[in-house]
């Protein structure tokens, strides 16, 4: 659990500090240099510089800024939806319940990458958003993770919030004439803290992995905005020339959902 | 069972429909209008004639009638022609499903093989338990496709062992020469699943080696490898299938993009091409072979489920 925050906030500081180190360099991680094309690690570039000659430790602290962004708000989008629906399940039950449950099984059933694929490759134009805006890539992205993400945060709810809607003291707040909106409200989604926390702290390394696969295959954040998944996407390309390349955004992307998946953990231990 | 079985069967259809229904209208969001596309290739033709082709190819119509008319074809076995490899597309799902199910099956093997025996060292010697539970962690969090770009660049750029990616040349399904191509990508595969039938072996084996009947076999002289084997592993078998059901989405999901990282020509490849080459037909037919496939490894999980534990039948 302290592991896990450690590593986060480590990785939110690094994302928050990415301009000061900008500066304390004195590059532009934005700017080709075709001079300074596959250096090695350096004083100057402490992890080397990438094919058009960025510094490649500038760039994967701006992608972490992108890749945290996204995988956060997909999350919280995500969390909300799925607590939301989990929630009105348990309460109403019936039709309403099956219907949405049916929904959920049907979704956990598909394989998500195909359906990812083909719904990232959408035009935005045809649905008349704007297209190829690092800020519009980058709320398509988490709204297309939080589309399916909601599923495993619900059925969470839907099962904990059940247990509680039995419980004795709601039933002692309904006997006291407490309104249905108050019980939901104030007695049962207290009790479903926990496993909101969990099911957030899962869906943010998830969404945070899904973003970099999309990014990768070239569906997601576009270049020359940097993210962890296009940084890869970039390094792939370039194995014979620049095989270190390739170790940093994976590194960075395998600490951050081990960061979370620890502290989902440690959650999960401590009820 | 029959009856569970048809009923089963019947949802994976209605699924299967309501999805075909959602690709389709999504599908036509996506840029680039067939029309177009064909008459960016011959200066000549003109509006009129591209209105023409449109009235010709029915794509003058609105989207439900266009749905309607492509699943009326479907129903008679008519699945259209691919845009990209000018071949009925049913002709073309054949040797990338192969491929792409023998990836699957052995990544799947391995992943259980390794898995369950690392859940049994850990529920036998508590010693070594957290070892293997940081394992579990670490291969949970690491993002596959980087995982097979590091095995490509250990093993096929260094020391060039194995080749970085492709298929044997011709034939795209196994053979003499395909084994050498599948060792990466099933290795990348099989490890960021095993992580979670280590960690369910783990306890499953841990409760039941805590059983009753285990202290009995124990009392009547039974080795520890025939209780763990006859005894505390078929208990234990119900929660890995439990998980198996559950992951198969996520399996498939994963082979598909492994399947890219080293150009295996499977199923992956083939959506991730037909999407990007505007090949709606072919796009939309491989996206519901892979889902129903996947809903098909589902309930062969939950039937085998129910085989072992004749309680949930």
């Amino acid at each position: 659990m302290r592991a896990g925050i450690a590593l986060l906030a480590a990785l939110v500081l690094a994302a928050a500090a990415a301009p000061l180190a900008a500066a304390w360099l004195g590059h532009d991680p934005f700017l080709p240099d075709l001079f300074t094309r596959f250096e090695p690690p350096s004083a100057i570039h402490p992890l080397g510089t990438d094919d058009l000659g960025r510094d490649i430790l500038l760039r994967l602290l701006y992608g972490a800024r992108v890749s945290l962004i996204v995988g956060l708000m997909a999350a919280l989008a995500a969390t909300v939806i799925g607590t939301v629906v989990g929630l009105l399940a348990a309460w109403r039950g019936g039709w309403l319940d099956a219907a949405l449950m049916r929904l959920a099984d049907g979704l956990l059933a598909l394989p998500a990458l195909p359906l990812l694929v083909i719904l990232a490759a959408l035009d935005p134009a045809a649905l008349g958003l704007p297209r190829g805006e690092a800020v519009a890539d980058i709320l398509r992205i988490a709204a297309l993770l939080a589309a399916f993400g909601w599923v495993g945060v619900a059925r969470l709810v839907r099962a904990t919030a059940l247990s509680v809607l039995a419980r004795d003291f709601v039933r002692a707040a309904r006997a006291l004439g407490v309104g249905e909106a108050r019980i939901l409200l104030r007695h049962v989604l207290p009790q479903l803290a926990a496993p909101i926390a969990i099911a957030t702290a899962l869906a943010v390394g998830g969404a945070v992995l899904a973003e970099s696969v999309l990014s990768f295959l070239g569906l997601g954040i576009a270049p020359p905005a940097p993210s962890w998944g296009n940084m890869l996407a970039n390094a792939q390309e370039l194995v014979f020339q620049a095989p270190l390349a390739a170790l940093w955004p994976g590194l960075a992307i395998l600490l951050a959902v081990l960061g979370c998946n620890l502290v989902a953990d440690g959650v999960a231990r401590r009820r | 069972m029959t009856r569970l079985i048809l009923w089963r069967l019947a949802q994976i259809a209605v699924t299967a429909a309501i999805l075909s229904l959602c690709a389709f209208l999504l599908i036509a969001l996506m840029p680039g209008d067939p029309i177009d596309l064909a008459i960016a290739g011959d200066p000549r033709l003109t509006s009129e004639d591209a209105a023409r082709l449109r009235a010709l190819h029915g794509l003058d119509q609105p989207l439900m009638a266009r749905y309607l008319a492509w699943a009326g074809a479907v129903l008679q076995g008519n699945f259209g022609h691919s845009r990209l490899f000018a071949q009925p597309v049913a002709q073309l799902l054949g040797p990338p499903l192969l491929s792409s199910l023998q990836l699957l099956g052995l990544a799947l093997l391995l992943a259980v093989g390794v898995g369950v025996s690392l859940g049994a060292v850990a529920a036998l010697k508590p010693r070594l338990a957290p070892g293997v539970q940081g394992l579990a962690l670490l291969a949970q969090a690491v993002p596959s496709f980087w995982l097979g770009l590091l095995l490509i660049i250990l093993f096929a750029v260094q020391l060039g062992w194995l080749p970085a990616g492709g298929g044997p040349p011709g034939d795209s399904s196994g053979g003499d020469g395909g084994g050498r191509f599948l060792i990466l990508p099933v290795a990348t595969l099989a490890f960021g699943h095993l992580a979670g039938y280590a960690r369910h072996a783990a306890s499953a084996l841990a409760t039941a080696m805590a059983e009753p009947h285990i202290r009995t076999a124990r009392a009547q002289g039974a080795g520890e490898a025939r209780i763990l084997w006859r005894q505390a592993l078929p208990n234990a078998g119900v929660p890995l299938l439990t998980l198996a059901a559950l992951d198969a989405g996520a399996l498939v999901s994963g082979a598909l993009i492994t399947e890219t990282v080293f150009a295996r020509p499977g199923m992956g490849k083939l959506i991730y091409d037909a999407v990007m080459g505007n090949d709606f037909n072919l796009a939309l037919l491989a996206l519901l072979v892979v889902a129903v496939v996947t809903m098909l490894a589902t309930l062969a999980a939950d039937l085998a489920q129910r085989w072992l534990d004749p309680r949930l039948a």
